[in-house]
């Protein structure tokens, strides 16, 4: 990506008015190029930007001078674009006069940058004037607005800390409001938007539900230029399930990450610390359409774009990187590689001599720990439970097979049947709720119940970076669908649920999480020690304060 | 000759039952329904009740103990037969008392006094010859089969007093019964059923397509997710293979889970069973009680490198104890599970538990 036009991502206001009025020839020119997979021009996106936000301002007074001053140097451009949202820019403008004064000094900064004629000061002052009027205008319409209430979170005053965070997208499916505006952010990231497949079950219908057989990556022109390669293949390797299991995830995750980082080259009159975390942000997209992140995803990301942004003015561009790549393998080792040494240290503590362990599908840091206590001369057994459609369970099968481990496999359907023999149980997770819940693959939750049925001891091992602040009490609001079409299996030569689709009153629901109330589980093993499940935002907050 | 004839006739049914029984066992799930089962047993123990030589009544029942104690061994997990071959053994008894005048009740009750004097009175009791005791028990054996061909259609008589209108109804694998069951109340009442797809057999996939066919709003679940979706169901409605003496079932692998599952959410369960499946067994013979079928289903061949290595089950049934179900539908109306027990004791003789 040694281009020397880059990609500038424009700065993402949270609603974008959209009109569609003139400006034909800039529009073919935007059209061309879109269809030709070029990168827009640096140009055009910040005429984009620029319009998109004068629009949203200055609507009402088409004839606003002041606006048409800022678009002298670069002309006029307005872009025609299918949707009108003209209800979404009052309730911004009413919320609060705080409101705009984050957005000013940010638009103007980044504006600044464009346009080293105009000093910062200058346009934030014409900025806030202009609001100002506009705001004295618009108070009288009030018209009413239809945007999500999560774009209202900027409305807050900013004394109060903000309560109500943005609800992600991929819990908004029914909402064709929170459609569209993702559907314009992709647009302008230049990433396809994945069509759902199949009628979904309707107490899912909040969910996205993509087919397997139609990736992202055959809508994208590859090579791609607006993607990195190594991305385009991370996500080919998601939304194919090749990398799954969350720290499998997380991990080729931040490998992708540094091969972007040491690819990159820092645009002229740019600043490393901010151009490479928009510059990131589209991947993220493409990544999340492929399939949506994980909650250590989300963490890892997290981590990754506040190195980035410590990042002194100073620093040179080749020190910089340095510095990131180390940042990125610190992590990884302590996060993930450290932090299993410790849990298993922890764990072999609570095997002995003659245990009947169970475990529930392919849980990396389970196998580890099982493998450690076997290197250690523990004497045990293990029982592999496995659950259709996914059969993760035969990956763990055969890891502990080849150590020399002794092994018993079932469905999931007969852990009743087995769970008088077994003496504890060791699970992982995929994330842990700020409210003590497990969130983890699904059929975790029933194995927890029926050994508290069974009065045997549930043991989950989760390092500290899947802990996440998002609380959860069922397994209906925030999940992820998979194929529907796994579900369907041949038996004796019949396979009974082949043209599934063709019946309306029938449906498939392959759900690939769940949550697993604390009272089900005896203890939580993490790098920090063994803590009671209740303890997670005690660790938290901890963290929070540490960082 | 005529009766030499009948009776190798006759030991050619026998044996060919006994045939059909010990291969219906192997593979996936039973070839034909529990029903279908109790039908041929009864109509071939009226075949020998009307085709085998036999003078007073002891010899009846030692003939017809004689075949049910085969045609257990054939399959012992088919509890249906021996069912049927208790009954019928209930028949012949109420018809020689009928005959011989003295009533059930007296005959019945164990009191001190009749222990004390008589003391293996019964045994000598059948040794009479009643010319008509022959006709009796055969018109009395038509009755039993006509009660048991309209067992699904009495059970399914009774779908709307149970289901109301907008329920979200969750049920496992594949029983006839409770197909039946939601057909009809499907024609009147509009609800949702989940229908967990039972691996490693997948009989769910079945009743899914068959539920859709009648309209009814169906959706197939992983067994991985009975758990994560019982929050949003109503009732439990399931089938079962047998009802155990102390009202806990023998049920298909997986549905001691959705139990469980149900209890932790104080969901219903309700158990849609017809009489000729309770069974005067209790669960506590753990050798007999469960079945396995080759591993292949679980782990298949394909798997070779790790097999010899590795033992894996593949158990057929579930033991759900009485303190998870809510009711049991059957023909004869519902009834708790507490209740059980005295209907064990309406069917079935104490002295015919053992075969």
């Amino acid at each position: 990506m040694a281009d020397a036009k880059e990609k500038e991502e424009p700065n993402q206001a949270p609603s974008i008015n959209h009109t569609a009025d003139g400006g034909d020839s800039k529009n073919e020119d935007v059209g061309r190029s879109k269809t030709d997979g070029r990168e827009l021009t640096k140009e055009e996106k910040q005429r984009l930007r620029k319009e998109k936000k004068q629009q949203k301002k200055g609507k009402s007074s088409k004839e606003d001078k002041g606006s048409s001053e800022h678009d002298q140097g670069k002309g006029k451009k307005p872009v025609a674009l299918p949707e009108s949202q003209v209800a979404r820019s009052p309730p911004q403008k009413a919320a609060g006069p705080t409101a705009p004064a984050p957005e000013a000094p940010a638009a103007a900064s980044s504006s600044s940058s464009d346009k080293p004629t105009k000093s910062k000061a200058e346009l934030k002052a014409e900025r806030r004037a202009r609001q100002e009027a506009e705001r004295a205008s618009k108070a009288k319409k009030g018209e009413p607005g239809q945007q999500p209430s999560s774009s209202k979170s900027k409305a807050v005053p900013s004394e109060l800390q903000p309560v109500v965070k943005r609800l992600p997208e991929h819990v908004q499916v029914d909402d064709p409001a929170a459609i569209r505006k993702l559907a314009k952010k992709l647009e302008r990231q230049q990433i396809p938007l994945r069509s759902d497949y199949g009628n979904k079950v309707s107490l899912f219908s909040h969910l996205h539900q993509y087919s397997r057989n139609a990736p992202l990556t055959q809508q994208i022109s590859i090579p791609s230029t607006v993607i990195h390669p190594s991305i385009v293949q991370l996500g080919l390797q998601y939304s194919q399930g090749i990398v799954a299991g969350s720290n499998a995830r997380s991990v080729a995750l931040l490998h992708s990450f540094k091969q972007v980082i040491q690819d990159y080259t820092t645009p002229p009159n740019e600043e490393l610390s901010r151009d490479l975390v928009n510059k990131l942000k589209p991947y993220i997209s493409f990544l999340n359409q492929c399939r949506p992140l994980s909650a250590s995803m989300g963490n890892a990301i997290k981590y990754i774009k506040k190195e980035i942004s410590n990042i002194s003015s100073q620093c040179k561009e080749e020190e910089a990187k340095i510095q990131l790549l180390e940042c990125i393998d610190t992590y990884i080792n302590e996060k993930i590689t450290l932090a299993a040494k410790v849990i298993s240290e922890y764990a072999i503590e609570k095997i002995s001599d003659g245990d009947v362990i169970l475990i529930y599908g392919c849980s990396s840091l389970v196998n580890h720990i099982l493998c450690e206590a076997f290197e250690k001369k523990r004497k045990f057994r293990v029982v592999v439970v496995d659950s259709r459609p996914r059969l993760e369970g035969r990956e763990a099968l055969r890891r502990l097979v080849k150590r020399g481990i002794s092994c018993t496999y079932v469905l999931i359907s007969a852990v009743s049947y087995i769970l008088p023999e077994v003496s504890k149980v060791f699970l992982g997770a995929h994330a842990l709720l700020a409210n003590g819940y497990v969130m983890s693959r699904v059929g975790t939750s029933q194995i927890a119940l029926v050994a508290k049925a069974c009065n045997v001891p549930v043991l989950v091992c989760c390092e500290t970076y899947k802990f996440c602040e998002r609380v959860q009490t069922d397994s209906f609001v925030s999940n992820e669908l998979d194929d529907p079409d796994d579900l369907i299996v041949t038996r004796k030569g019949k396979t009974h649920l082949q043209d599934w689709q063709s019946v309306k009153s029938l449906g498939l629901l392959n759900l690939v999480y769940d949550v697993t109330p604390p009272d089900f589980v005896d203890l939580v093993i993490t790098d920090l020690g063994m803590i009671p499940c209740t303890s997670v935002p005690v660790v938290l907050r901890v963290k929070n304060v540490d960082q | 000759m005529p009766g030499a004839d009948k009776e190798t006739d006759l030991s050619e049914r026998v044996e060919a039952f006994l045939a059909e029984l010990k291969r219906g066992g192997s593979g996936a799930g039973p070839l034909r329904g529990a029903g279908e089962t109790a039908r041929e047993t009864t109509a071939l123990l009226r075949r020998i009740t009307a085709q085998a030589r036999w003078s007073s009544a002891g010899d009846l029942m030692e003939i017809i103990r004689k075949e049910g104690r085969r045609m257990t061994a054939a399959q012992p997990s088919e509890t249906t037969v021996g069912n049927m071959v208790r009954r019928v053994l209930k028949i012949i008894r109420e018809e020689y008392a009928r005959l011989r005048g003295s009533s059930e009740e007296t005959d019945q009750q164990d009191s001190l006094h009749k222990l004390l004097t008589s003391g293996g009175l019964s045994d000598d009791n059948f040794r009479e010859h009643y010319s008509s005791l022959k006709a009796n028990v055969i018109e009395a054996i038509n009755e039993l089969l006509t009660e048991l061909e309209g067992t699904t259609d009495n059970i399914a008589m009774q779908a709307l007093e149970h289901i109301h209108s907008n329920e979200v109804i969750m049920t496992i694998g594949r029983s006839r019964t409770v197909e039946a069951f939601l057909k009809d109340a499907a024609r009147k009442r509009k609800f949702h059923v989940i229908v967990a797809e039972c691996a490693p057999f997948c009989q769910g996939h079945e009743m899914a397509t068959s539920l859709s066919k009648a309209d009814i709003e169906t959706t197939v679940i992983a067994d991985a997710a009975i758990f994560a979706v019982m929050s949003r169901v109503n009732k439990v409605i399931i089938g079962t293979h047998t009802v155990l003496a102390n009202g806990g079932l023998r049920a298909v692998n997986g549905t001691h889970t959705l139990a469980l599952a149900a209890k932790h959410h104080s969901t219903p369960l309700i158990v849609c069973a017809p009489m000729f499946k309770l069974s005067p067994q209790f669960p506590n013979e753990e050798d007999t009680f469960h079945k396995f079928v080759s591993p292949q289903e679980v782990l298949p061949f394909t798997e070779g490198e790790i097999l010899s290595k590795v033992n894996v089950y593949c158990p057929v049934f579930d033991y759900v104890p009485p303190e998870l179900i809510t009711l049991f539908i059957s023909n004869i109306g519902g009834n708790a599970p507490s209740y059980i027990y005295r209907l064990v004791s309406e069917l079935y003789h104490p002295e015919d538990h053992e075969l």
